[in-house]
């Protein structure tokens, strides 16, 4: 009987101190991982359906077109027109050639070839302004793209 | 006699802190992948340079879509649905009919000597074309490339198409090259920009 008695008394604290070495092990993961969103997007985005995608390999490679309608809270000052976005405001087609220039310069020499720019075009949108940007692209030798879709739902 | 009595370092509230951390960037966090059609656009043709060769008219399916998101095919009109089984059939021109597109022997590595559709489908669009149905065409003619694609690599190598080895890939899309062509949208007629 005193036997057991001993031992329930020394069954005390247990050392937390690994619980923080896993916790931050945890929190460099995730710090590692995360990308901040560079940008925030003011137009309304739904994007089509498509079954034939791949993903995008480099995100660090991949400059994005932003078109469709603007939010709501800037309707009022921008209308309800379908609008294009790059980086944080809303541009015209000849903005275009400006932000393919400054992407490029941010890369590489040997990465610039491998641009990629990602369509993220609501499916309401008319194909006019879809063309004018293809077209602008095709002008300042832009080729890749990419047309950004979900999966459907099953 | 004062270094027995060494102070213990609390760490619990360490946990704590670094507990508060990992929930911030949990939250903040985006895993968000970005999935795509991938294309290639064509180089814009300077003034001087040729234009490129007339094609055969037999070689190119003509895909229509008007403002009103209405597809019409070689003149016809015709159902979204449809469309992957007429890309299909275009392209393989089974029977060689003489109105569908002609096949050149060409010589492929890991393949051989193999009949290679000359086939073209040409895209063109209306300004006023929605994007989602522009979408939903392309789709349909991807899908009808991955499934010749896909029949034709278990038939060669007895694997599907994304399951091939890097170089029988290449020999794969060697014996159905993506030849979609875009063709500069009409202005439109009717309907808002």
């Amino acid at each position: 009987m005193k036997l057991i008695k001993k031992k329930k008394r020394s069954a005390g604290t247990y050392s937390s101190s690994s619980m923080s070495d896993i916790v931050f092990m945890l929190l460099f993961f995730f710090m590692v991982t995360t990308t901040m969103r560079e940008e925030e997007i003011n137009v309304n985005i739904k994007l089509p359906e498509a079954t034939e995608i791949a993903k995008l390999e480099r995100k660090d490679l991949t400059c994005y077109i932003n078109v469709g309608t603007p939010i709501a809270p800037l309707q009022g000052k921008f209308g309800t027109d379908t609008r294009m976005q790059l980086n944080d405001k809303f541009s015209t087609v000849n903005d275009i050639r400006d932000f393919v220039a400054a992407k490029r310069e941010q890369l590489s020499e040997a990465d610039r070839a491998q641009l990629t720019v990602a369509f993220k075009i609501d499916e309401q949108t008319r194909m006019g302004i879809v063309t004018d940007v293809k077209q602008e692209l095709r002008r300042c030798q832009a080729l890749r793209i990419s047309y950004l879709a979900t999966l459907p739902q099953k | 006699m004062a270094k027995r009595s060494t102070p213990e370092l609390n760490a619990s509230s360490m946990a704590d802190i670094a507990f508060l951390l990992l929930t911030f960037f949990l939250l903040t966090t985006t895993m968000d992948q970005n999935i795509g059609m991938p294309r290639r656009l064509p180089p814009i043709l300077e003034e001087e340079q040729e234009k490129p060769p007339e094609i055969n008219k037999r070689n190119i399916m003509q895909v229509h879509v008007n403002s009103m998101d209405a597809l019409m095919v070689n003149g016809k009109p015709m159902e979204v649905i449809f469309l992957k089984d007429e890309v299909k059939t275009f392209l393989l021109n089974p029977n060689n009919d003489t109105d569908k597109p002609e096949k050149e022997v060409k010589n492929i590595e890991l393949v051989g000597a193999i009949p290679v559709s000359k086939g073209v489908v040409s895209l063109q669009t209306d300004r006023g074309t929605s994007y989602s149905m522009y979408m939903a065409v392309q789709n349909e003619i991807m899908r009808a490339y991955s499934e010749l694609r896909d029949e034709f690599a278990v038939s060669q190598f007895q694997l599907p198409y994304a399951r091939l080895s890097e170089d029988r890939q290449e020999a794969v899309r060697g014996v159905y090259p993506l030849n979609i062509s875009e063709a500069e949208p009409r202005e439109a007629k009717k309907g808002k920009r």
